[in-house]
C-alpha cells in the first residue's frame, strides 16, 4: 500500500499542472451542478408556498351581472339558492377538493373594506357590487385543472379565478432555468471526464516503462490501476471541497445576506437545501473521480 | 513446462502467419535457443508464452496452464512464473540498481523486510554487489543487463525468457551474461533465449529451435547456429 501511495504522490507531483487543471474544471462543473440543485430547491420552495396558498375562488352571479364575462349567469338574475347548493354539492363531491367555504356578499364586502380602508375606491363600491363566492381548498394544489373545468360549467357561476394561468408560465420559465443549469453542468462534467481521461492517457505514456515492467512481472490490474484512480480521486476531493465552499458562500452571501432581507415576501431556501446540494456535489464528484479513470485505465493501461 | 500444440498465429492484415503450425515441447529446466532472422516469428513465440497474445489456432500450455482458456484476470498471477529480459534492458532511469530490482517485488506487494533480504542476494548472484546505489546511466551495458536479469529472477520465476539479451553487448560481455544465464538455468529455471548471436549458440551447445518465416525448420539438441 505504501508503494501505491508513493506512486500516487509522485504521479501528482509529476503531473501537477494537469491535476490542477482537472481540479479546476471539476470545481466549476460541480459548482454549477450544486447551483442547479439549489435553484431547483428554490423553485420547489416557491411552488409549494404559492401553490399551497392558492385557493380556487368561484364567483357567483349578482343581479348586476350583465354584458361581457357573465359566465353562466342569467342577465339581471343572481345565483339562486338551488344553484348555490348544486355548486357546493358538485365541488364537495370532487375527489381533488379538500374543503369548500362559502363567503356571502356581506362577508366579502367587509373584507374588501378592510383591504382598501385608506383608498377612495371604497366609496364607489357598494355591497351589491360584490359577488358572493365559494373558496375551494385542494388536496393537492397542482391538481387544479379538473376542479376549474368543472366549476366553469356550473349554472350560476360567473367566473372562476385561475391564478395558475399567471404562475404556470413563471414556473415553466424557472424550471427551464433549472434544466438549463443541469444541462450545462452535465456538459461541464462530461468535459471534466474527458480531461481526466486525457490526463490518464498522458500519465500512462509518461510511465509506460514502469507500467510495462509491472505487467511483465505480474502486478495485478488493481495494483496498476489504483495510483491513477487515486490521483484522479485526489483532484475530485479538492474539487468537492471547493465546490462545497462555493455553494456555501452563495448561500450565505447571496441568499441569506442579500436576497432574504430584500424580498421577505418570498419563500427562500435554507441551509438544509445547501447541504442537499453539497451532498449531491460529493456524490457526483466521487463518481467523476472514479468512473472515468477506471474506464480510461482499462483502455490505456491495457490491464 | 512449455508446450506448443499445432500453434498458428496470424496478425490482421498480414498475408502470411507469424507462426505456422508449430509443435514444440520444452521441459522443465531446459535451456533452449530460439534462432531465426528478423520476422521469423521469435518474438511472437515469446509473446505467446507470456500470454501477451493468443494463438489463432492451436494451444499453448505453460506451467500446466492452457493459455487459450486462461481468464484475463488470472494473467498477472500467471506472469509471476515468468521472468523476461530484453535487448534494451528496460531499466527505470530514475532508480538505483537496488530500487530497479526491488521494484519488481514492490509491485507484487512484497514486504520491505523481504525486499531488503532478497535483493542483495540476487545482486550477489548476478555479480553486482557494491553497485546497489548506481543509476543505470552510470553503468556499462553488461552491468545494466545484469540488473535486468536480477529484476527478472528476483521473484523466482519458473521460466526465464531472454529476448536478444546479448544484442547490445560486446562479445566479452556477452560471454559473462551467458555464463550468468547458464548459472540461473542450472538452479532449475527453464531458459528460452531468442538470439541472432551465433557465437553464444555455438559455444553453449544447447537445444536449438530454428524458425524461418514462421515455420519451425529445426529442433536440435546440442545444436549450433547454422545447421550442421
Amino acid at each position: 500500500m505504501r508503494h501505491i501511495l508513493s506512486e500516487t504522490w509522485s504521479g501528482l507531483v509529476r503531473n501537477r499542472a494537469m491535476a490542477f487543471s482537472v481540479m479546476v474544471t471539476m470545481w466549476v462543473s460541480l459548482s454549477l451542478f450544486g447551483i442547479s440543485v439549489l435553484v431547483a430547491e428554490q423553485v420547489d420552495a416557491l411552488q409549494s408556498r404559492w401553490y399551497g396558498k392558492i385557493e380556487i375562488s368561484i364567483f357567483l352571479c349578482t343581479e348586476l351581472s350583465s354584458g361581457l364575462g357573465v359566465g353562466n349567469c342569467e342577465p339581471g338574475q343572481a345565483t339562486t339558492p338551488a344553484q348555490k347548493e348544486l355548486v357546493r354539492n358538485r365541488l364537495e363531491a370532487n375527489p381533488d377538493v379538500s374543503e369548500v367555504i362559502y363567503e356571502s356578499q356581506q362577508e366579502r364586502y367587509e373584507a374588501f373594506l378592510e383591504t382598501y380602508k385608506d383608498s377612495p375606491i371604497q366609496d364607489t363600491i357598494t355591497v351589491d357590487n360584490i359577488q358572493d363566492a365559494f373558496r375551494v381548498k385542494l388536496k393537492n394544489p397542482e391538481n387544479y385543472e379538473g376542479v376549474l373545468a368543472e366549476a366553469k360549467t356550473l349554472p350560476g357561476v360567473q367566473n372562476v379565478s385561475d391564478v395558475h394561468q399567471i404562475l404556470d408560465p413563471l414556473f415553466s420559465a424557472l424550471n427551464a432555468l433549472v434544466w438549463g443549469a443541469r444541462g450545462l453542468a452535465a456538459l461541464l462534467i462530461f468535459a471534466a471526464a474527458v480531461q481526466i481521461s486525457n490526463t490518464i492517457k498522458l500519465s500512462a505514456f509518461t510511465r509506460r516503462k514502469e507500467l510495462g515492467i509491472m505487467r511483465l512481472v505480474g502486478a495485478s490490474s488493481g495494483y496498476i490501476t489504483l495510483p491513477f484512480v487515486l490521483e484522479s480521486l485526489v483532484s475530485a476531493i479538492g474539487a468537492i471541497i471547493f465546490s462545497g465552499l462555493t455553494v456555501a458562500a452563495l448561500m450565505q452571501f447571496v441568499i441569506i445576506d442579500k436576497a432574504k432581507p430584500s424580498i421577505q415576501t418570498l419563500e427562500w431556501i435554507g441551509w438544509g437545501s445547501a447541504w442537499t446540494a453539497i451532498l449531491w456535489i460529493a456524490v457526483a464528484g466521487v463518481a467523476l473521480g472514479t468512473i472515468p479513470p477506471l474506464l480510461s485505465t482499462r483502455r490505456y493501461l491495457n490491464v | 513446462m512449455i508446450t506448443f500444440d499445432d500453434v498458428t498465429a496470424v496478425y490482421p492484415g498480414q498475408p502470411h502467419p507469424a507462426l505456422h503450425r508449430i509443435n514444440a515441447e520444452i521441459e522443465k529446466g531446459e535451456f533452449v535457443f530460439l534462432i531465426g532472422s528478423s520476422g521469423s516469428g521469435k518474438s511472437t513465440f515469446m509473446r505467446l508464452i507470456r500470454r501477451e497474445q493468443r494463438p489463432s489456432y492451436g494451444k499453448v500450455y505453460v506451467a500446466g496452464k492452457d493459455l487459450s482458456t486462461l481468464r484475463q484476470w488470472k494473467v498477472p498471477e500467471f506472469r509471476r512464473q515468468i521472468g523476461t529480459v530484453f535487448q534494451d534492458f528496460r531499466l527505470l532511469p530514475g532508480k538505483t540498481v537496488f530500487e530497479n530490482v526491488a521494484f519488481a517485488m514492490q509491485v507484487l506487494g512484497k514486504r520491505t523486510s523481504e525486499i531488503k533480504r532478497e535483493v542483495p542476494d540476487v545482486l550477489e548472484l548476478v555479480g553486482l554487489t557494491g553497485l546497489e546505489d548506481r543509476r543505470p546511466d552510470e553503468m556499462s551495458g553488461g552491468e545494466q543487463q545484469r540488473v535486468a536479469i536480477a529484476r527478472a529472477i528476483i521473484n523466482r520465476p519458473k521460466i526465464l525468457l531472454a529476448d536478444e539479451p546479448t544484442g547490445n553487448l560486446d562479445p566479452n560481455t556477452s560471454v559473462g551474461i551467458m555464463r550468468l544465464l547458464d548459472r540461473i538455468n542450472r538452479r532449475g529455471t527453464t531458459v528460452v533465449m531468442a538470439t541472432h548471436d551465433s557465437t553464444v549458440v555455438d559455444q553453449m551447445r544447447r537445444r536449438v529451435i530454428e524458425l524461418i518465416h514462421g515455420q519451425m525448420v529445426r529442433d536440435q539438441q546440442h545444436g549450433v547456429y547454422g545447421a550442421e
